[in-house]
């Protein structure tokens, strides 16, 4: 039986933890990420989980702890934000490449300098290219869904990646919300037991870890990563399918709202989709055939199936909560127009930034972009490609 | 029942690091770790820093070690292994596994004192079963023989070159076993390649003791030492005996100078086969010797002392 | 050697065989080649103790020979070898010659 819960995204991240209940986590704290921790390791304390905490003095051993105890041959998670996950960086590579299943909670926070703790997605786009996947999320119920799916995700098979499970620092990681929870013994068998893949631990057939790979390799395993990463979708589907027969809910690579027969849409990620989906109802009742797209799976970007949902409309805006400085354009602008550049009579695009360093995302920050696309729906004319939002002249 | 220490009973066991590594001829490292892997009557589970041991040791689909190894990065060989250890104690807790296995990190200077140093700390701090070995060449050797924290003083590097305004390093090394023993962490220990019998002892001990280890171990390096290829050993038994490389061990805060030569010897010795130390030989440079000779007396002194073996 | 497609190498680059780096010879790095002089020999084992590359074979506790599939020659053993009466077990002689 579900039980209905009021509880932050924090708190529904460290529950799935809890559910998960892996062997071993390695973590340092950082705001907003450290209420995560800080809750897990009452788990700990009170003989709730079986984990074994590595308490890192940074998030660079942090992470490097997660490898070697993933490479040990068992269940590992971790959480972190903004200059957490920069001081991962190199090991984030090290992880993926390595093949180890690290699932690791991203509480979205921009990135300094200035130095700003509030929620944006700088520290997620940073590493959108580091080889993990990433599952990304609107509100509590689904970082907590995420969070439990991202086991089972990262942890298969043909898959054995890390993923990351992204939410909106402080507006999802510190708010309250009603959600949802699982049954423990369902969680349990949703994830199943871990299967270890060449344990360090097993000393009968010693392996050794880390190679130096040099001209001769080195893009043969580059190739062989991309190809896994190519797999991702599909095992994300499955896992939505298998998880919706303990939920209820169901899930995707991306999130439609709307957009079926929408001639006008937004694209946007995380919690700000919220928002939208209300004030596009209030377009839909004025006649304006509005609908948004949500990623879910931004990593592996599922170009074609994304490129299929939005063919059809006449005009669509990005809205990025960070910006690609000197990309002239936002991060999932970028993606989205290249998942379209296949379809010729695809729509007008434009890129709002919007929401830097936890700015507030307003309903009436929709309403301009929404209105804004009914003008380009008609002309075909965008005045201007790109463009902060909410920001003071 | 346990290996009787003599180099005929050692040598009936299996080296579990093999020929066919790329470390260059004659190198100090590959020796300091067979005696490493030796002395463990125990499973050992290894990580190592990025440095030359490692990128020579571990190449594609060729490895040379025969027991589970991991390479992760350069300044979080402690970390990593931290990771390696937890993951151990958890299995062991859930019943996943039974075997009593030990867990070694091997580090060189630059990957221990210098970029790896606060996961050493830290790891140490948190108590980790673990033993840390530093192989000390003293400079960057993998990367081309640059300065380290750990470099002698005076010594000619690629980054600190003895020229005509600067005659090689300025500073003294940093004391890294004095820091680590700073930790109050159960054993701390300084050891040589050239004393065989001394650094397997040690390396015994570390291992029967319960928490956190850590080693020092001079690594002879012909290379970057600027000496010839068959000195490894010379070298470092001259460190040994001029006191530039005590040997020495802390246990729970008790400190032990392990080997005390009958005659110690002037520090030139073990400086003057080094091409690295030629110009400190300069006439202008006589009071440079004179540091150096008056440093490693200072150690020497105070280790003495600690010792109470004055 | 072949070398492997990317379909076939391993998940992670993990090495699984352990001890794979004897397929890699290095003796012919060697300048100068280790001659063992057996009548100088007194089984004090330090070439196989202080020797880099595990290159000394020792049987039942003995030293029997090198493994010139792998020595560098990097003459450690011979300058240690203590011999006897003076005169060393082990001796270096340039390849080649």
């Amino acid at each position: 039986m579900a039980k209905v819960v009021a509880v932050t995204g924090n708190e529904a991240v460290a529950y799935a933890l809890k559910q998960v209940n892996p062997d071993v986590s390695a973590a340092y704290p950082i705001t907003p990420a450290t209420d995560i921790m800080q809750r897990f390791t009452s788990y700990v304390s009170n003989g709730q989980v079986k984990t074994e905490m590595v308490l890192a003095e940074s998030e660079h051993s942090a992470m490097s702890g997660c490898i070697g105890a993933s490479a040990a041959g068992g269940r590992v998670m971790t959480a972190t934000s903004s200059q957490g996950m920069a001081l991962m960086w190199e090991e984030l590579f090290i992880a993926s490449g390595s093949r180890l299943p690290i699932v690791m909670a991203l509480v979205n926070r921009a990135l300094s300098a200035p130095l700003n703790i509030h929620g944006d997605h700088s520290d997620g786009m940073g590493a959108r290219d580091c080889g993990w996947i990433q599952l990304w999320s609107e509100n509590a119920q689904e970082a907590y869904d995420n969070t439990i799916q991202a086991f089972r995700i990262a942890e298969h098979m043909d898959i054995r990646l890390p993923a990351m499970v992204c939410l909106d620092g402080f507006i999802i990681s510190h708010s309250i919300e009603r959600m949802e929870y699982i049954d423990d013994d369902a969680v349990k068998n949703f994830v199943g037991e871990f299967k270890a893949l060449n344990p360090l631990l097993d000393i009968e057939h010693p392996v050794s870890y880390g190679p130096l790979i040099l001209t001769d390799y080195y893009m043969e395993y580059r190739k062989a990563h991309a190809e896994v990463m190519s797999k991702v979708s599909k095992v994300v589907l499955d896992a939505a399918k298998e998880f919706e027969k303990i939920s209820g809910r169901k899930y995707g690579l991306f999130e439609t709202y709307r957009l079926d027969d929408a001639e006008i849409g937004l694209v946007i990620l995380n919690s700000a989709a919220g928002t939208s989906k209300d004030v596009i109802d209030s377009f839909r009742e004025k006649g304006i055939k509005a609908g948004l797209l949500k990623p879910r799976l931004f990593r592996p970007f599922p170009y074609e199936e994304i490129g299929n949902a939005l063919k059809n409309l006449k005009a669509v805006c990005v809205l990025d909560r960070a910006d690609a400085f000197g990309g002239s354009y936002g991060p999932l602008f970028i993606d989205i127009a290249a998942s379209l550049y296949p379809h010729k009579n695809g729509p007008v695009l434009m890129n709002k930034i919007y929401g830097l360093g936890g700015r507030d995302y307003l309903p009436g920050h929709a309403e301009l972009v929404l209105n804004e696309l009914v003008d380009i729906a008609k002309t075909g004319k965008v005045k201007m490609i790109k463009e902060y939002i909410g920001v003071r002249e | 029942m346990a290996t009787p220490l003599t180099l005929k009973e050692l040598s009936k066991k299996e080296v579990l690091l093999t020929s066919g590594h790329r470390m260059c001829s004659g190198c100090g490292a590959p020796i300091i770790v067979k005696m490493v892997l030796l002395a463990s009557e125990y499973p050992i589970v290894a990580a190592n820093a990025t440095g030359c041991l490692e990128v020579s040791t571990c190449i594609s689909d060729y490895t040379a070690w025969k027991i589970p190894w991991i390479h992760n990065a350069f300044e979080n060989a402690a970390a990593t292994l931290s990771g390696v250890e937890t993951m151990y104690r958890s299995l062991k807790k859930q019943g996943k596994i039974d075997k009593d296995i030990k867990f070694i990190a091997f580090g060189g200077d630059g990957g221990t004192y210098d970029i790896g140093f606060q996961s050493l700390s830290g790891a140490m701090e948190r108590g980790h079963d673990m033993l840390y070995i530093c192989y000390d060449n003293g400079a960057y050797m993998n990367t081309g023989i640059q300065r380290s924290s750990a470099t002698p003083y005076g010594a000619d590097t690629t980054t600190c070159p003895a020229g005509s305004v600067i005659q090689g390093k300025p500073q003294p090394r940093k004391n890294l076993t004095k820091i680590m023993a700073a930790h109050d962490i159960p054993y701390v220990a300084q050891a040589s390649p050239s004393n065989w019998s001394d650094l397997v002892k040690k390396v015994k001990k570390a291992l029967e003791i319960k928490g956190p280890k850590f080693m020092n171990i001079l690594s002879p390096c012909n290379r970057g030492w600027r000496s010839r290829t068959d000195d490894a050993i010379m070298l470092s038994r001259l460190g040994v005996e001029t006191c530039y490389w005590p040997l020495y061990e802390i246990e729970n805060g008790v400190t032990k100078v392990t080997f005390k030569p009958k005659e110690k010897k002037p520090l030139v010795d073990f400086l003057k086969p080094q091409g690295r130390f030629k110009h400190l030989f300069a006439p202008e440079n006589e009071n440079m010797l004179k540091n150096f000779q008056e440093m490693v007396d200072k150690e020497w002194g105070s280790l003495l002392k600690a010792s109470g073996t004055e | 050697m072949k070398l492997k497609g990317w379909k076939d190498v391993n998940p992670g680059a993990v090495c699984t065989e352990a001890g794979s780096a004897l397929k890699f010879k290095t003796g012919s790095w060697r300048a100068y080649r280790p001659k063992w002089v057996e009548e100088n020999c007194i089984q004090c084992l330090f070439c196989w103790a202080y020797c880099p590359d595990m290159a000394v074979f020792v049987k039942d506790g003995k030293m029997t020979g090198f493994n010139y599939d792998y020595c560098k020659g990097c003459g450690i053993c011979a300058l240690e070898c203590p011999g006897k009466k003076g005169n060393k077990a082990i001796v270096m002689e340039e390849e080649g010659k």
